[in-house]
């Protein structure tokens, strides 16, 4: 049953805004189709009225359907935190005329999503103070996600074309000192990845920043759209690759949802489990840069050391180390190795004696509490309108985790809590991942003593999984089963759909759309620190050059999943 | 190169500079992507690249020899890294770590070069999807051979060259 309307929507002309219900609707989550004469308008009121309360806006992005009258449609995924409740807002445009609002004025998360939009489809915001590309490059010409746009056309860039900021502050009468204007990147050691950040000094505080990005912008969802719903899982792998176990999960259960079938219990137990490792393994690494920057680098060495002690476990598993792809739709890649809950519990022995002698060394250690304690610091508030989600966001105070809110697999099976910090600087960001780590722990100690499942890893349907290699080597069915989904793979009914994970760095969303061939329309990824990096210029913001390196690790600023 | 005695050998300067060269070279890790992260496991405490004395990674192209480039190097990123090889001082060997800088890797598309050697020379390609750590540290051993192996080869080609306007 639809939720209720909210009473606000009386007030809007006929037909400017329909709610999508009955046959063809989208399943997944309430969907309203919106004329953009009323978009900033509704926008306004979605986030400010009572009833709604819309306060975090997660993700805008395009669509392109050549053959519809209107070709393009700007999709909007808005989250209640109070009210744990989502919507969906399509404005469909025209081609000849593809304009409409923007709506920074009421989410500032908007401000780089809408660039994207800008880059990837060509839609235009009215009233963005700086449309410019954001992923591709200065030379690159037409929109690259625009279905006609052929997915191996390059165009080179050369030095002289290369952007150069002009960046602007009001002078302040009692400066001593001459401006400068400082480049970080997009090749510097404390980027961590391939970020440009230029910034206006002012003596040691800077007053004006401005971030380039998109050096490692690998046009993963154009690349998902030319292979099967099977084949995209490797390129999931990389978006956030310091966890990738965690994006195979959530692509996965987008399609599976989409498909309709449930995963075996096994499966589901052996992903959450490995799901929890994979946090583990993100967290140390963001702790990790963070520590060095601020010249710590032992720490660098206890942490890898559990990331090299997962690494064993994922690789028994399938092979990889880093780039897993150990999911497939409807379950797992292979069943668990023999001595998986044995070397999971070893794990539990080794790795709470590393995180143990990195917090004696750094908790309270004055030179890190003097690098971190008040440094780039931001409000919940501010963070949700931000559009942050996952450890930053509670670290400054808002508890919103989708392992809670929204359970999936086995998380509302075991005990656990959202550990919440409040003071939303790089100390708290820090602790907050410890904590966490902790949880994550306690989780995984909490299933592997219920013991593994029993049953098959991947769900027995030759229309989904591949079937058992000894059947297609000696039945005639399977084998044709094992030829059809190799060559046309899995057949997705038409439809879309939202599915959604608690990543790293916090909510991995996947929206997939199906036209019924053997491949994605669209795999549009929600990158949970593209937001959250987009705030930079505003957290440093009167802080020092040496505030900058010391914040970036902490917001965990993954390039693979910033640009996909 | 020949121990005579117990306490002094004779050599030639440039062998003698191919040694110390090869068996301490100051890396600049290029890293972008996931290789980068597979580099650092090879830097850290488990596998120690520093046995092989290659332990001063260095980010200032100009200190550095060897330019290990981990990770795909999209069109945005060329100009960049072909500004950094520039910077590097002579001579200077690069190593490919991963599909991506070898050849673009599964990345057929409209933002990723194709094979870093479309802008820069390379010495080594050391493939895999991220390569493991062993494979990288063969990938780099090899470098050490190459510099005794260039030597040669240039030395070669010195007492074959033609005085320049001899035909
Ligand atoms: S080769 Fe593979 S692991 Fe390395 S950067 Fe490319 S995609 Fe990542």
């Amino acid at each position: 049953m639809p939720p209720e309307l909210p009473s606000f929507l009386a007030r809007f002309p006929a037909g400017s805004v329909v709610p999508q219900t009955g046959a063809g609707a989208p399943v997944d989550q309430e969907t309203w189709v919106v004329r953009r004469e009323v978009l900033l308008d509704l926008c306004r009121e979605l986030h400010a009225s009572r009833e709604t309360r819309f306060d975090l806006l997660l993700e805008i992005f395009g669509m392109d359907y050549p053959e519809r009258e209107q070709r393009f449609e700007a999709v909007y995924h808005l989250y209640s935190i109070p009210n744990g409740r989502r919507l969906r807002l399509k404005v469909p445009l025209a081609a000849s005329d593809p304009t409409l609002p923007s709506v920074i004025p009421v989410w500032k998360a908007a401000d780089w999503f809408e660039r994207e939009a800008f880059d990837m489809f060509g839609l235009v915001f009215d009233g963005h103070p700086n449309l410019r590309r954001i992923l591709t490059h200065e030379a690159f010409q037409g929109h690259a996600l625009r279905k006609d746009y052929d997915a191996a056309k390059r165009w080179i860039l050369t030095e002289d074309k290369i952007w150069q900021p002009r960046l602007e502050a009001p002078e302040r009468g009692d400066s001593m000192f001459e401006r400068m204007t400082i480049n970080l990147g997009p090749s510097h050691p404390a980027t961590h990845g391939t970020f440009r950040i230029v910034a206006l000094v002012d003596g040691e505080e800077i007053v004006a920043s401005e971030i380039e990005i998109g050096y490692l912008h690998r046009c993963m969802e154009k690349m998902s759209e030319t292979h099967t719903w099977q084949q995209v899982i490797p390129y999931t792998d990389r978006l956030n690759y310091c966890s990738s176990f965690i994006n195979n999960v959530g692509y996965c259960r987008s399609v599976e949802q989409l498909l309709g079938i449930e995963v075996p219990p096994r499966a589901v137990w052996a992903r959450t489990i490995l799901s929890e490792f994979s946090r583990i393994m993100d967290h140390v690494v963001a702790n990790g840069s963070t520590l060095v920057d601020c010249g710590a680098l032992t720490n660098f060495w206890y942490f890898y050391q559990c990331r090299e002690e997962i690494y064993g476990l994922l690789e028994s598993l399938c092979g990889a180390r880093l780039t897993v792809s150990a999911c497939r739709i409807g379950g797992l890649l292979a069943d668990l190795p023999p001595d998986f809950v044995e070397r999971s519990r070893r794990l539990l022995e080794t790795i709470p004696p590393l995180i143990s002698d990195v917090e004696t060394l750094i908790d309270k250690n004055r030179i890190f509490l003097d690098r971190a304690v008040g440094v780039a610091a931001i409000n919940g508030e501010e963070a949700v309108n931000w559009g942050y989600t996952g450890p930053c966001l509670r670290a400054s105070g808002v508890g919103l985790d989708a392992r809670k809110a929204h359970p999936y697999d086995l998380y509302d099976t075991v005990e656990w809590e959202v550990p919440v910090l409040r003071g939303g600087d790089v100390y708290d960001r820090y602790r907050l991942r410890m904590l966490e780590i902790r949880q994550s722990l306690s989780i995984i100690r909490q299933l592997l003593d219920r013991g593994v499942p029993e049953g098959p890893f991947v769900i027995d349907d030759p229309h989904v999984a591949l079937p058992p290699k000894d059947a297609c080597y000696n039945q005639m069915e399977s084998m044709i089963y094992h030829f059809k989904l190799i060559m046309d793979g899995i057949q997705v009914p038409p439809g879309e759909n939202y599915g959604f994970v608690e990543g790293a760095n916090g909510e991995l969303g996947f929206y997939c759309v199906s036209d019924g061939s053997g491949k994605p329309y669209r795999v549009r990824v929600r990158p949970p620190c593209f937001p959250i990096f987009s705030s930079f210029p505003t957290l440093i913001r009167g802080h020092g050059v040496s505030d900058v390196v010391a914040t970036l690790g902490g917001l965990n600023v993954i390039a693979g999943e910033l640009e996909r | 190169m020949e121990v005579q005695g117990e306490s002094w050998l004779t050599t030639k300067l440039d062998a003698f500079a191919d040694w110390a060269q090869k068996n301490s070279f100051w890396p600049l890790p290029f890293g972008t992507a996931c290789c980068a992260i597979e580099f650092m496991s090879t830097v850290s405490s488990h596998y120690d690249m520093a046995r092989f004395g290659y332990e001063v990674v260095r980010f200032s192209p100009r200190q550095s020899d060897l330019m290990i480039v981990a990770g795909t190097i999209t069109d945005k990123m060329a100009p960049v890294l072909k500004k950094i090889y520039d910077q590097m001082p002579d001579p200077k060997w690069v190593v490919s770590m991963g599909a991506c800088a070898c050849s673009g890797g599964f990345y057929r598309a409209y933002h990723v070069m194709q094979g870093i050697d479309e802008i820069i020379p390379v010495d080594v390609y050391v493939p895999g999807c991220p390569p493991s750590p062993e494979g990288l540290m063969y990938g780099i051993l090899q470098v050490k051979e190459k510099v005794d192996r260039d030597r040669r080869a240039l030395r070669r080609s010195k007492k074959n060259r033609k005085p320049k306007h001899a035909a």
